[in-house]
């Protein structure tokens, strides 16, 4: 190719020089570094504008259910053990992000949790006998739903995001001021449904915010076999959606961050996808083996990090608790967690008729024959017991 | 009036539109376009683009959103374009749609109505024609309802709105632009019910859906033939009509099921099933079934071979042991 000297000369720097328009996905983009307001030890980091420090009283309680979430989690791992449950997965370690989102929603707003999020749900006042109705296997969902606006907890990865988006476009058309706060995990985001719940949300401008607990395993494999993008909250501004990330063991931060991104959801502005950097401190379920796939230097190094005493030390040192508090609140978990214990001891009683009782509002006349033929069944294994 | 079933079918979603806020239409291109297929046309100029919407293109999102609006108290009818393209839906069909109110005792019920165009006889290219009501109808939780005329498209597709459960409304595309005199709004037999489309002693004929015209048409010829075959037009796959299609099957003392779909493992081989543990002692003969051959859909230029036309049907009838002799398609087994 030949250029003239014209040519050149157009192409001079001085002609080329035009004005850069402000890239508006920069906007979307989280900041780089995990949002942090406690040092791992505890100390208080320079306050930040964007995120300012929740009231000491919401703290305090923020600390305390999650002394009771830690407590419930160790009593329902031994009930497991004890074989009162058929499985559990637990958040032992996820603390920070199971209280922390849950208490920067209103009972109003709408959960929509995954089988990690039991801690959660207790958290959110649910009765923890039937939050672990699922776990315990006398049925799939113990609570209801409407209730406690909150869905039954999502087995199949990712799903419950397009519900979340449903549901928040479905209240706003209706009226309402609802907000959807969608839990999901690192792996599931590789999910299809993750990223069609979060352009949905996106597209029709529903308040839903999208919480990334990035606990870095999907049951073995790790978080670089699920991305390549350089934290998972990077995947909002594909879909127009602002993201934030934070650190996941520190529960002021984690408060902050999320009760910005529900009012940001609120406020009319649409998704919000939070990722918090955190880490399972138990097995997948208590039938996993994690020693298989990591090792126990990295487990020590996220001891290290512990959410609980790291908030207790930072509200210590402020003033907010003391050694009578702690204590009381203590008593307060033994408790909450020796009513579990003797409640999950009864035997809970189930009914095989009740099986055909909710599969259509009215069983179809298959059903009711079906339903003749297990009553007819259970009658003569009754005789039977009758006759031995 | 003449009326087409597309045109039923639209003015089914208008009017369940009009008589109920909670309503909502969506999918892709339901909009401004009105469906590929012309079944929402004009609903969003009339209701607004709240009600009536297009989505970004994607299944699993749509049927995902649609359990979401339901939760929220709405009662969202969506479209999936074609069968084969609902594949994506099918977890949230299958783990949520269908199993919602079961996994909460009740408390929480999820009445969406999932529209299908299915099946063949269109000249589609692949992908396009797939009948694929067994994977619903294998899913307890769903209804799966199939209209075969013009006048019970509408009546099904209203009911199917105001349904407290689960629908998948399954629409013959081969059947969308046959006209036929109807009077709507109008409603027939509710959901559980089975028709007889046209009485006969000597034999009875089950078919749902694209098939029903095909047995109708069968039953003509087979005058012919002298035989006297009854119709009976199955409408609601679930809740099935075990009593209707029972009664006449008692009555003929033989029975053919017709599907358009696979045979293996399908909806007609559960009638067959069936018709033949209740009818034992009525029966004449085996219960036969005539269906799609147990291949992939077809290219266009092939289809005509898979789809069971009248005289595969006729010879289904033939072989109904009318001279007590052993089947001469077994004899070599």
């Amino acid at each position: 190719m030949t250029t003239t000297p014209q040519a050149v000369r157009r192409a001079s720097p001085r002609t080329r020089r035009t004005v850069t328009p402000p890239d508006p996905a920069r906007s979307l983009l989280p900041d780089a570094e995990p949002v942090r307001l406690l040092a791992e030890n505890g100390t208080p980091l320079p306050a930040r504008a964007d995120y300012p420090e929740p009231p000491a009283e919401v703290l305090r309680e923020l600390y305390r259910r999650m002394v009771l979430g830690r407590r419930f989690d160790t009593q329902a791992t031994a009930l497991t053990k004890q074989g009162r449950l058929a499985v559990y997965p637990s958040s032992r370690g996820q603390e920070a992000c199971q209280v922390g989102a849950v208490l920067a929603v209103r009972d109003t707003d709408w959960v929509f949790p995954t089988y990690r999020e039991s801690m959660a749900l207790v958290a959110r006042g649910i009765d923890p006998v039937e939050v672990l109705t699922l776990l315990r296997g006398d049925w799939h969902c113990g609570y209801d739903p409407t209730e406690v606006h909150t869905a039954p907890q999502c087995t199949p990865l990712a799903t419950q995001c397009v519900h979340a988006a449903g549901l928040a476009h479905g209240e706003a058309y209706q009226g309402r001021d609802t907000v959807a706060l969608a839990f999901i995990g690192d792996g599931a985001t590789s999910e299809g449904d993750f990223h069609e719940g979060i352009n949905f949300a996106a597209v029709f401008k529903a308040p839903v915010v999208f919480f990334v607990q990035n606990n870095k395993y999907a049951i073995s494999v790790p978080l670089s076999r699920q991305t390549a993008a350089p934290s998972l909250a990077y995947k909002g501004v594909g879909y127009g959606v602002p993201s934030e990330q934070v650190d996941g063991n520190d529960p002021v931060a984690v408060l902050a961050v999320l009760t910005r991104a529900v009012a940001h959801a609120r406020a009319g502005k649409g998704p919000f996808l939070v990722e918090a950097h955190t880490y399972r401190m138990e097995p997948h379920t208590n039938a996993d083996d994690a020693t298989r796939y990591r090792d126990g230097a990295e487990v020590d190094a996220w001891r290290d990090r512990d959410p609980v005493a790291r908030l207790e030390t930072y509200l210590r040192a402020r003033g907010v608790l003391d050694d009578a508090a702690v204590a009381e609140i203590a008593e307060q978990a033994e408790a909450y967690a020796a009513e579990l214990r003797t409640r999950m001891n009864e035997q809970p009683t189930v009914d095989p008729l009740s099986l055909f009782d909710h599969v259509y509002a009215e069983p179809t006349p298959q059903l009711i024959e079906q339903r003749e033929q297990v009553r007819a069944e259970l009658a003569a294994a009754h005789a039977e017991e009758g006759d031995a | 009036m003449a009326t087409t079933m597309a045109k039923a079918l639209n003015t089914a979603l208008a009017d369940a539109l009009a008589a109920d806020d909670r309503v909502v239409v969506f999918g892709e291109d339901v909009g401004a376009l009105g469906g590929v297929f012309r079944i929402t046309d004009g609903l969003q100029a009339r209701f607004g683009e709240n009600r009536c919407f297009d989505t970004p293109l994607a299944e699993a999102g749509i049927v995902g959103f649609a359990v979401g609006m339901a939760m929220s108290g709405l009662r969202p009818v969506v479209e999936m374009q074609f069968d084969a393209f609902a594949y994506p839906a099918f977890e949230q069909i299958a783990s949520h749609v269908a199993k919602l109110r079961n996994r909460t005792r009740g408390a929480l019920s999820v009445p969406i109505v999932i529209r299908v165009p299915y099946a063949g006889g269109i000249g589609g290219v692949e992908h396009h024609c797939d009948s694929s009501e067994a994977y619903y109808a294998h899913t307890p939780g769903l209804k799966v309802v199939t209209p075969a005329t013009v006048d019970d498209a509408y009546s099904l597709l209203r009911e199917a709105i105001e349904d407290p459960d689960p629908v998948v409304f399954m629409e013959p595309k081969k059947l969308y632009f046959a006209s036929a005199e109807a009077s709507l709004p109008t409603r027939n037999e509710p959901f559980g019910r089975a028709v007889v489309r046209r009485p006969g002693r000597d034999a009875t004929l089950v078919a749902y859906g694209p098939a029903v015209p095909v047995a109708l048409e069968a039953a003509e010829a087979a005058r012919e033939e002298g035989w006297d075959l009854e119709v009976v037009d199955v409408r609601t796959i679930v809740p099935f009509d075990d009593e209707t299609i029972t009664a006449s099957v008692r009555r003929t003392g033989r029975c053919v099921v017709i599907q358009e779909a696979p045979g293996f493992a399908g909806v007609g081989a559960e009638i067959a099933a069936r018709v033949q543990e209740r009818c034992f002692h009525a029966l004449h003969a085996p219960v036969l079934r005539v269906a799609g051959l147990d291949i992939p859909y077809p290219a266009p230029m092939l289809e005509h071979t898979h789809l069971p036309g009248v005289d595969r049907v006729l010879d289904a009838v033939a072989r109904l042991q009318w001279d007590d002799q052993p089947d001469a398609r077994w004899a070599a087994a």
